[in-house]
């Protein structure tokens, strides 16, 4: 396979005059980060193989401004959100998908009120659609009797009540999926959302992504799977401060299904 | 002569009642202090909350030991209550048990009154040994010392009081004993006082069924001063708690109508503006007025369990941050504004003091991570996080006062369309990475 993702942008397919099934909303951390852009050609390999039409914003992309709304910052989060409505509008949107729990919350409820109405999907619910009808097939591979525990994203699972698309996903893989201390509604944080991901914490007695790990740990798991590239980081860096890096690995789910199938 | 009795209930419930509908209405003033906020959107939804939550205890049983036991002391004293309308009518019309006319189903009534208080004393007690012998972790946070510490336990001394009066009450009542019926409890308690003159049993009886009224109109009256307002307030409160899914904050109306001004063309930033009396809306919330009367009735209506706090990622890691705090803050600090306007002939006067700084420090505001899991605890729908969100709104809006970092991360945004200073042109470089 070639280095180089077919990845159609809106503005390439308004030129064929062509609407695509689905927009790919990628995010700051799945266009930057080196760790979530593994995990966005993951979930663009895994599009290509179900045959979904999809486009990404591209360069017209910008931050939905969720960590600005979390911050205090009312301000800038409208002029985002306005801004991003405008260009989402233009291309008469009507679903998204996207690989970061806080894009999905911000996108599918708080720009409604601003004039962005779009049918929002995180991608664990869109692969498990994609699975439902048949379009996705998923394989154990080299997952298959492997121990995963999964870390619920506090903007997935408690902030729009989604727990089972994920773990749905993850049985789909003939692994053994273990569940920590705290899950679901009950998830512990990892310590990144609010805008904590962009400022040291506060004094403590630890940190909270170390607690967090510590009770993935507890379960011992062989994988710790996330759906959300802050968490991700986040577990990365607590694996990697107790000392479990050779034992453990983060990986998305995205990553675990199309590793499977060796994409 | 006879009357005197009559008359002195009659005075005693005046005052009982009359005092706490004093409170009451102070009470209803208090919360309305907070601003107006839209409550009319998914009535049918609400009252399922109310009668899932409140009613329902559903999020109490969550944690099954605390649930199970709150649920016997929780339907011990609606139940219960049933008596005190008996009490009531004997006490103003001079009858005793006037409602034993209605044949052996009184029996039935009573017995069931009694195995309850006898549950509710049980239950009272592991919930005294949980707070004071186990010391459950919650229950001994920084925030819970002084007045929530003893209030606490004051709570559970008058419930073990009131049933033991309950009991003795129905003990000492040859005349019910003798009836035999429903006394399922109480015989075994009778036999104590078999030493005594028929009359002396008589005058513990009285005593008794005196102390059990005057008791439970005292403790209608403690409520007000303490956190066991819960106990009417979850009703309203898991109502008007929050529908919308919980990773929703809601936009600012102020903050939107001047986005869209800077962004529309057709407006002329030269215009005059109209003529307005009223002060520019303030962003966020430094002081209780700040804060929307529902986020009042959520502080008015926290009783200090601490599940919240328990599972907040920050104070579990030795962060300063609780979720308890921020409502038991709330609540004090709305309590000093209402006192201040009481003081000040209704309207509120200056005194230097507001529930940012001198309540909720910076520090805890910014070792939230917004996750949610307060709100998910909160067995009567409480959001503190809705209230530390206006606080930061303050903070950044107002004050220019986020912590430096987030100052940068919103610098890059603003410039870059990203938290990070990478270029936005650059934002599709992943897709020729190998």
């Amino acid at each position: 396979m070639s280095n180089t993702l077919k990845v159609p942008t809106m503005a390439e397919y308004m030129a064929e005059g062509k609407q695509p099934e689905v927009l790919f909303w990628v995010g700051c951390m799945g266009s930057f980060d080196d760790r979530a852009k593994k995990v966005t050609k993951a979930f663009v390999k895994l599009l290509h193989k179900s045959n979904v039409n999809f486009a990404v914003l591209g360069t017209e992309e910008s931050c939905t401004g969720d960590p600005a709304k979390r911050a205090g910052n009312e301000f800038l989060f409208q002029m985002q959100a306005v801004t991003n409505i405008e260009v989402l509008n233009a291309y008469e949107i009507k679903k998204i998908v996207t690989a970061c729990p806080h894009c999905f919350n911000t996108l599918k409820n708080e720009y409604p009120g601003l004039g962005g109405n779009y049918e929002v999907m995180h991608h664990t619910q869109f692969l498990k659609s994609l699975l439902d009808e048949g379009r996705l097939t998923i394989e154990g591979g080299q997952f298959k009797g492997k121990r995963i525990t999964f870390h619920d994203p506090c903007y997935l699972g408690r902030g729009n009540d989604i727990y089972e698309a994920p773990r749905e996903l993850i049985r789909k893989l003939d692994a053994e999926l273990v569940e920590m201390k705290s899950c679901k509604s009950r998830g512990l944080c990892c310590g990144a959302g609010g805008a904590q991901m962009f400022k040291d914490a506060e004094p403590g007695t630890k940190e909270v992504n170390v607690a967090r790990t510590e009770q993935a740990i507890d379960v011992k798991p062989e994988i710790i799977a996330a759906g959300c590239p802050f968490c991700n980081t986040m577990m990365t860096d607590g694996v990697k401060a107790k000392d479990k890096e050779s034992e453990i690995a983060v990986m998305d789910i995205a990553e675990l299904i199309a590793n499977a199938q060796d994409l | 002569m006879n009357y005197i009795p009559n008359i002195l209930f009659a005075v005693a419930l005046i005052i009982g009642i009359g005092y706490f509908a004093k409170n009451v209405k102070k009470l209803i003033r208090n919360i309305k202090l907070g601003h107006d906020v839209d409550v009319s959107d998914n009535i049918s939804q609400r009252w399922k909350n109310m009668a899932m939550i409140a009613l329902g205890q559903s999020k109490m049983v969550k944690r099954p030991i605390a649930g199970f036991l709150h649920i016997i002391v929780y339907v011990g004293f609606i139940i219960i209550n049933i008596e005190v309308l008996e009490i009531i009518i004997d006490g103003l019309a001079g009858t005793h048990r006037i409602f034993s006319s209605i044949g052996p189903l009184y029996g039935v009534l009573i017995g069931a009154f009694e195995v309850l208080a006898l549950l509710v004393f049980v239950s009272v007690i592991v919930f005294w040994i949980r707070r004071n012998i186990v010391k459950i972790k919650r229950f001994w946070a920084k925030e819970m010392t002084s007045w929530p510490k003893n209030d606490a336990n004051y709570i559970l001394y008058i419930e073990m009081v009131l049933m033991l009066l309950f009991l003795v009450m129905n003990a000492t009542d040859l005349q019910f004993q003798a009836m035999n019926n429903g006394n399922v409890i109480s015989q075994f308690i009778a036999p104590l006082f078999s030493g005594l003159s028929e009359n002396a049993i008589h005058i513990v009886e009285r005593t008794a069924w005196w102390l059990h009224i005057l008791g439970i109109l005292g403790f209608l009256n403690y409520l007000y001063f303490s956190k066991h307002l819960h106990i009417l307030l979850a009703f309203p409160n898991t109502y008007y708690g929050k529908v919308k899914p919980k990773g929703e904050l809601d936009n600012l109306e102020s903050v939107t109508n001047e986005v869209k001004m800077m962004m529309d063309p057709n407006i002329d930033p030269f215009a005059a503006q109209p003529e307005s009396t009223e002060a520019p809306a303030k962003f966020g919330a430094s002081d209780v007025q700040d804060l929307n009367w529902v986020q009042l009735l959520n502080a008015y209506t926290c009783t200090e369990c601490g599940r919240c706090t328990s599972e907040c990622p920050a104070n579990q890691t030795g962060k300063k941050l609780s979720p308890r705090k921020i409502m038991m803050d709330t609540r004090d600090r709305l309590e000093e504004v209402g006192k201040n306007i009481d003081a000040n002939n209704g309207t509120f006067k200056e005194d230097g003091k507001q529930l940012l700084d001198n309540y909720i420090t910076r520090e805890e505001l910014w070792a939230c991570t917004t996750c949610n899991a307060c709100v998910e605890a909160c067995p009567v729908s409480i959001d503190p996080l809705s209230i530390i969100m206006e606080m930061r709104r303050y903070l950044v809006m107002e004050q220019s006062a986020a912590p430096m970092e987030l100052n940068t991360m919103m610098t890059n945004v603003e410039n870059n369309g990203a938290p990070w200073p990478y270029n936005q042109m650059d934002r599709l470089n992943w897709k020729n990475e190998a």
